[in-house]
């Protein structure tokens, strides 16, 4: 299966956020692959190998993100884990929105002709939840968004995909192409099945982590960097951050010595039970 | 500024709370721009909620119903909407930020070429809202710049609307031709609770993975009963198959606010603060003095749950049998 991966880096969430001139200000950011999309390019490895024989890649992973200079680590790193081709559209972080995001991988789509468009359904920073969506519409595409768990089925031609939803997991199957959003529970032992790896077969939890010879073999795997005028986009920009502030912080109360005390706390002080 | 198109979610024949939450939503936005407030039901039969969202003082109530509509698929309910908001003038199109307007509203919104502002907690004006980011550390004002504005509610910070009484015209709308473009409902799977929704109820009571085992879920269950409450979890705990997954409370669970969180061996990682901070009162009870979670919480107990929680049950039902 010929598989697009899309990744976009993000500001390390566990660092604190910083405030300049009313925007967040990155200039001290430890940058990282969104988890989400390291977890898309590990579930597009699960779909075109044998988990007992990685060896052999089943198809292509592509893994693209629009981005500065910079991207070139975190697209290096997916190549370590085992994806075969980067693509980087060169693109300031502030100047994108999802709108521009999703037209400028249509065009990739268009490009390389990809039976599948695997993606985060999150990007933890902005947390839009929206681009792998509005692809999809772009493309006249199906759409099974918050993937848990992922099957190949009619041989190859749809896949059967487990939706975390509010109320559980609906199932859903939808025909190729099409755009799948990966849910954190994708990287689960079991949750992808390519028809090639054994049913039985038990993935180890999470996303792999690149081999020494895997990061020596990124340096020579293509890597293709285009701008939007080579794709053809002429976006422009569709909804705009106009300030950003801290939210109040929650002060930290009291610690309580005993259940009593705290059952008496909550019934005079809070007046909640 | 054109009319309010709201997508109101439905089952079983009625209004999903989240509706509500949608509702509360337009009537700010409506406040702030004007135009017809139009509600929109798609189902194969949504005839009774819709007489119950008609009491809302709506302009219009638009019903489109085919069997083919029965389970909600993105791919055909998508380019309905963005027709009749086509149709009725519409440059605002609102609906809730649960999973089915998560997945719905960004399409409609591809369709239409227009800007979304998803998951807001705020409404600025009828094209700024506010919004939490970076797992709930920060917040930005957001502007939509094109000319029809997509916006989805988060649920607890647009509580359920109150009927205003009246009777707004039911409309049933064409479906037209309907294409899921290779797309097919197979199953939900779901498990039936007695306990109040996550996103509804008064108190949650949550578990992580210092409960060790799903069994041990038990007592907080029991806690929860007592108190009228739902049961939540940390990722930790629905990763390790205690509870199941749809019980996670955080940025890629459930966002919950209710008047009381109990937060029980539950370290406090920002992911799961971020689907919690916006509860009135948190209360900690965890082994570990130095645990994040005490950064957020109005009480807190360093102690283990084995010795806590019985404890708290028979305190709790004292005092609920004193009164
Ligand atoms: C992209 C991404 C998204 C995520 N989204 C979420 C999310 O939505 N929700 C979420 O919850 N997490 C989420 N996480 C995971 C999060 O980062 C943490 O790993 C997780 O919340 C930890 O769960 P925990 O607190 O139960 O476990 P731990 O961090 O292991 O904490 C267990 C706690 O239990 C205490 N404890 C142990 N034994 C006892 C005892 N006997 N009595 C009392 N206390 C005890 C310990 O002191 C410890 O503090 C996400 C992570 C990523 C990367
Ligand atoms: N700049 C980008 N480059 C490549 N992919 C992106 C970019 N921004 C967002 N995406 C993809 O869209 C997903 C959802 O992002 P969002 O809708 O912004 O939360 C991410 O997980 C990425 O896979």
């Amino acid at each position: 299966m010929k598989i697009l991966v899309t990744a976009k880096r993000i500001p390390d969430p566990t660092q604190k956020l910083k405030l300049k001139d009313n925007a967040l200000d990155f200039s001290g950011a430890n940058w990282q692959l969104n988890q989400f999309d390291e977890y898309s390019v590990e579930a597009a490895l699960r779909l075109t190998e044998d988990g007992a024989n990685t060896a052999v890649r089943h198809g292509q992973v592509t893994v693209a993100s629009l981005g500065p200079a910079d991207v070139a680590t975190q697209l290096r790193s997916a190549l370590a884990m085992g994806a075969d081709k980067a693509i980087r559209v060169d693109a300031k972080d502030d100047e994108l929105d999802a709108s521009i995001v999703a037209k400028t991988l249509a065009k990739l789509v268009e490009r390389e002709k990809p039976e599948l468009v695997l993606m985060g359904k999150l990007a933890a920073d902005n947390e839009g939840n929206d681009v792998g969506q509005r692809l999809a519409a772009i493309l006249g595409w199906p759409q099974a968004t918050f993937a848990c768990s992922i099957q190949v089925v009619d041989g190859g031609k749809a896949v059967l995909v487990g939706r975390e939803v509010d109320a559980g997991v609906e199932v859903k199957k939808v025909q190729l192409p099409a755009v799948v959003t990966v849910d954190l529970r994708i990287v689960s032992p079991h949750a992808v099945k390519s028809g090639r790896t054994k049913p039985e077969f038990a993935y180890a939890e999470g996303p792999r982590y690149a081999t020494l010879k895997g990061i020596r073999a990124a340096n020579t795997k293509p890597f293709e960097q285009l701008t939007f005028a080579q794709l053809g986009v002429t976006a422009k920009a569709t909804t705009k951050v106009l300030k950003v502030e801290m939210p109040p912080a929650r002060q930290a109360g009291k610690k309580v010595g005993s259940v009593a005390e705290l059952v008496e706390k909550l019934q005079k002080e809070a007046k909640v039970i | 500024m054109g009319n309010i198109l709201v997508f109101l979610e439905q089952a079983d024949r009625r209004l999903r709370p989240a509706a509500l939450s949608a509702i509360s939503l337009s009537r700010a936005i409506h406040k702030a721009s004007g135009g017809k407030l139009l509600f929109v039901l798609i189902g194969d039969s949504v005839g009774d909620a819709a007489k119950e969202a008609a009491q809302f003082g709506a302009d219009g109530v638009l019903t489109v119903e085919a069997p083919a509509l029965k389970h909600y698929l993105a791919e055909t309910y998508a380019p309905i909407v963005a027709r009749i908001a086509k149709e009725q003038g519409a440059t605002t199109i609102a609906g809730c930020a649960t999973s089915v307007g998560k997945d719905l509203l960004p399409r409609v919104a591809g369709i239409l070429d227009a800007g979304v502002a998803p998951d807001v907690s705020g409404v600025v004006s009828a094209k700024q809202f506010r919004r939490a980011v970076n797992a709930g550390n920060a917040l930005q004002t957001i502007e939509v710049l094109s000319d029809v504005v997509v916006v989805s509610g988060r649920q607890t910070d647009f509580p359920r609307a109150a009927a205003s009484g009246g009777s707004s015209p039911v409309t049933a709308v064409a479906a037209g031709a309907i294409d899921a473009k290779g797309a097919e409902f197979v199953e939900l799977q779901t498990q039936k609770r007695d306990r109040p929704d996550l996103t509804e109820a008064r108190v949650v009571v949550s578990g992580g993975r210092g409960m060790k085992e799903g069994k041990n879920f038990a007592i907080l269950e029991q806690l929860c009963d007592l108190l009228g409450g739902a049961l939540g979890a940390s990722r930790a705990a629905c990763d390790a198959g205690m509870v199941p997954n749809d019980l996670q409370v955080g940025q890629t669970g459930k966002v919950v606010a209710p008047d009381l969180y109990i937060a029980v061996a539950i370290s406090g990682a920002i992911q799961h603060l971020a689907g919690m901070k916006g509860s009135k009162v948190i209360v900690a009870i965890n082994k570990d003095a130095e645990a994040p979670i005490f950064q957020v919480a109005d009480y807190g107990l360093v102690t283990t749950w084995e010795k806590a929680i019985p404890e708290l049950l028979a305190e709790i039902k004292k005092i609920k049998s004193a009164s």
